[in-house]
């Protein structure tokens, strides 16, 4: 059964299954007080994203999706409603929310695979130090860094950092991934080089991922849903898009099909309305 | 053998200069050669400049003080003492030359004769130790002390004593403000409780510093004969050039970049690992500034101190030629000021290769 199949079925019939949710949103609240009094960024959103599903989040600047993830990784206190993993609700940050930041945020002082271990180390303490050598240097492969395992991360480029800030990730097997535009920052051709080797790691772990884009073609290419936030303040859910494309996929298939424009229109729509 | 030192002591400063240099001078083109021969040639010309001006100035001055004794001698004992007065000091002889600032020449030969009165002096110890060797011998085999050579210091020697009074005052600075400076860093209410103590402490003055390390040393060591004017020295300049170190760490642990420690509460690290992992390594590059300039400070404070605690290095000498007011002593003043001067830019050189070391972002910043 694939993962779109499972997102299809719980739109299609209003029935969500709850041994199927992985991460569930209900009555979000965000408020930042003001000396003008309160901003309410985000107000009854509900969000229910299922297991080994791929949400991508859109929506215009400021209107509150980075406060979301932010909440969801537990760096961000909720001002009311719940955000559960697994029905248990999130008290604050841990590592079964992996999160891939804007900026890569790697220690610049380690090298790559020490800040991928930084990781490893925390997640798997009874693992022996070659074993837990091997997941880092598993990860660092998988994105492409095999010559670049004992380089200072100040010496890597922007695209080269952002892709071990994905192998870090992606090591510590979370149970939700969590990524905040994190190919924003890189251009265009490098982007697509890191959707493509972030989506082929993702078919191999199959990791609950919810990611925000700006970018309307990344969105659709890596989604099973894509999900529309309205513009703040007091944001939330506007609207669904299921995204119907078999996985694995490749940008060649998807930008050949059908059904691509349409949801393109879809999407295009939403954010000029 | 002290212009060898001296010589290697440059050497080493031009060595740990070389990376700098080359960093410099490799952001030229190779044809661009000239213009580094350029700013070489800017340097020497201003050199000489300044040889020159201060050659100028110190004639003008000197030639003012002399027509002032001459008329002095001339309205007080008449024209024969005028011109005896005159005579005398166009002949050069020391008594009755003017007491001025020193020509460059003059500095020159002050140093020359501070290095042969080091020569003399080492040669002398070497002479007492070789005589009191069969003496010291079966002093030490009776248990007893042996005798040392208790003889005048050497400029060398004073210069030596200098550097090491600084290099202990700035091992206890840092001793002291780095693992403070980490601690109120990381606590906000621990660094307010501190702010009050370091805003009134730190502009101290260095010569009340000194009594204050004056007042408890004294006590400690009361009863107890032996000379405790470097323990006093180096700890006065400890705590006087500790605050640079104390406020920099402080800062540079309390803002560490968020994103590390994002990452840091996204992994769970513990306190451990969050302090030696993430928050150290990132504030290494402000605490080594602030190391820099305690230094810096602590060779700065250190003439003075030295001239209270009368221990014997550079600022003893200063003082002690200042009132002995021989004819050489202002130019063996100037040639300390020199010393002074060249030994301060090459610890700042020594800590600025080390800060460059441990700094991690130098693609972003300078």
């Amino acid at each position: 059964m694939s993962t779109a199949t499972i997102a299809q079925s719980t739109t299609e019939n209003g029935i969500v299954f709850p041994s199927k949710v992985m991460l569930d949103l209900s009555k979000l609240k965000k408020v930042y007080p003001t000396p003008k009094g309160d901003y309410v960024v985000l107000e009854d959103l509900n969000l229910q994203i299922m297991k080994e599903e791929f949400v991508t989040i859109i929506g215009h600047s400021g209107c509150g999706k980075t406060t979301m993830l932010s909440m969801i990784a537990g760096l961000n206190p909720i001002s009311g409603g719940n955000i559960a993993v697994l029905g248990n609700p999130v008290k604050g940050p841990g590592p079964d929310r992996g999160v891939i930041f804007q900026s890569p945020s790697l220690m610049p002082w380690m090298t790559a695979l020490e800040n991928v271990l930084l990781g490893v180390n925390q997640v798997f303490p009874h693992a022996t130090k070659s074993q837990r050598k091997d997941i880092a240097k598993y990860y660092l492969h998988k994105v492409g860094l095999d010559g670049a395992f004992n380089k200072k991360a100040m010496e890597l480029s922007q695209g080269m950092q952002q892709r071990v800030g994905i192998a870090r990730a992606f090591a510590i097997k979370p149970k939700v991934l969590l990524l905040d535009e994190p190919f924003g920052m890189l251009d265009s051709l490098t982007r697509g080089e890191l959707q493509d080797i972030l989506i082929e790691i993702w078919n191999k772990e199959k990791i609950t991922a919810v990611m925000i884009t700006h970018d309307v073609d990344e969105a659709i290419f890596l989604a099973d849903r894509v999900v529309m936030m309205t513009s703040g303040p007091r944001a939330k859910i506007g609207d669904i898009l299921d995204i119907e494309f078999e996985r694995p996929r490749t940008r060649k298939s998807v930008l050949e099909h059908d059904d691509y424009y349409t949801y393109r229109k879809h999407l295009i729509d939403f954010l000029e309305h | 053998m002290d212009q060898e030192i001296i010589l290697k002591k440059e050497g080493q400063g031009l060595a740990f200069l070389k990376p700098l240099v080359a960093k410099f001078t490799s952001k030229f083109q190779k044809g661009d050669i000239i213009s580094s021969l350029k700013k070489t040639g800017i340097t020497i010309v201003s050199i000489l400049l300044f040889l020159g001006l201060w050659h100028l100035g110190s004639k003008a001055l000197y030639n003012k003080e002399a027509a002032y004794k001459i008329e002095k001698a001339l309205t007080e004992q008449g024209q024969a003492a005028a011109d005896a007065e005159r005579a005398c000091i166009a002949s050069g002889d020391s008594s009755c030359q003017p007491n001025t600032l020193p020509s460059p020449a003059q500095v020159w030969s002050s140093l020359q004769s501070l290095i042969a009165d080091h020569k003399v002096i080492t040669a002398d110890k070497a002479a007492f130790v070789e005589k009191m060797a069969e003496t010291n011998a079966k002093l030490v085999a009776e248990g007893k002390d042996a005798i040392v050579y208790t003889g005048r210091a050497s400029f060398v020697d004073i210069v030596l004593t200098s550097i090491k009074t600084v290099f202990a005052g700035f091992l206890l600075a840092l001793l002291i403000a780095v693992p403070i400076g980490i601690i109120i860093g990381l606590s906000p209410s621990l660094r307010s409780a501190f702010n009050w103590f370091i805003q009134v402490f730190k502009p101290v003055s260095p010569v009340v510093w000194y009594l204050l390390v004056f007042m408890i040393v004294k006590t400690l060591y009361i009863g107890d004969s032996s000379d405790n004017a470097f323990v006093i020295s180096f700890i006065s300049v400890g705590l006087c050039a500790m605050w640079a170190t104390l406020v920099n760490t402080a800062m540079g642990v309390s803002s560490v970049d968020k994103d590390y420690i994002n990452v840091a509460k996204v992994l769970k690290l513990g306190t451990f690992q969050k302090v030696f992992k993430v928050i150290l390594p990132s504030s290494l590059p402000l605490i080594f500034t602030g190391l820099r300039i305690t230094l810096s400070v602590a060779w700065m404070v250190l003439i003075a101190i030295e001239l209270l605690a009368q221990s014997q290095g550079l600022g003893l000498f200063v003082w002690e030629e200042f009132q002995n007011g021989a004819n050489d002593s202002n130019a063996k003043i100037i040639v300390a000021m020199f010393i002074i001067g060249i030994i301060g830019f090459l610890l700042d050189r020594l800590m600025l290769t080390v800060q460059n070391m441990v700094s991690f972002n130098k693609n972003e910043g300078v």
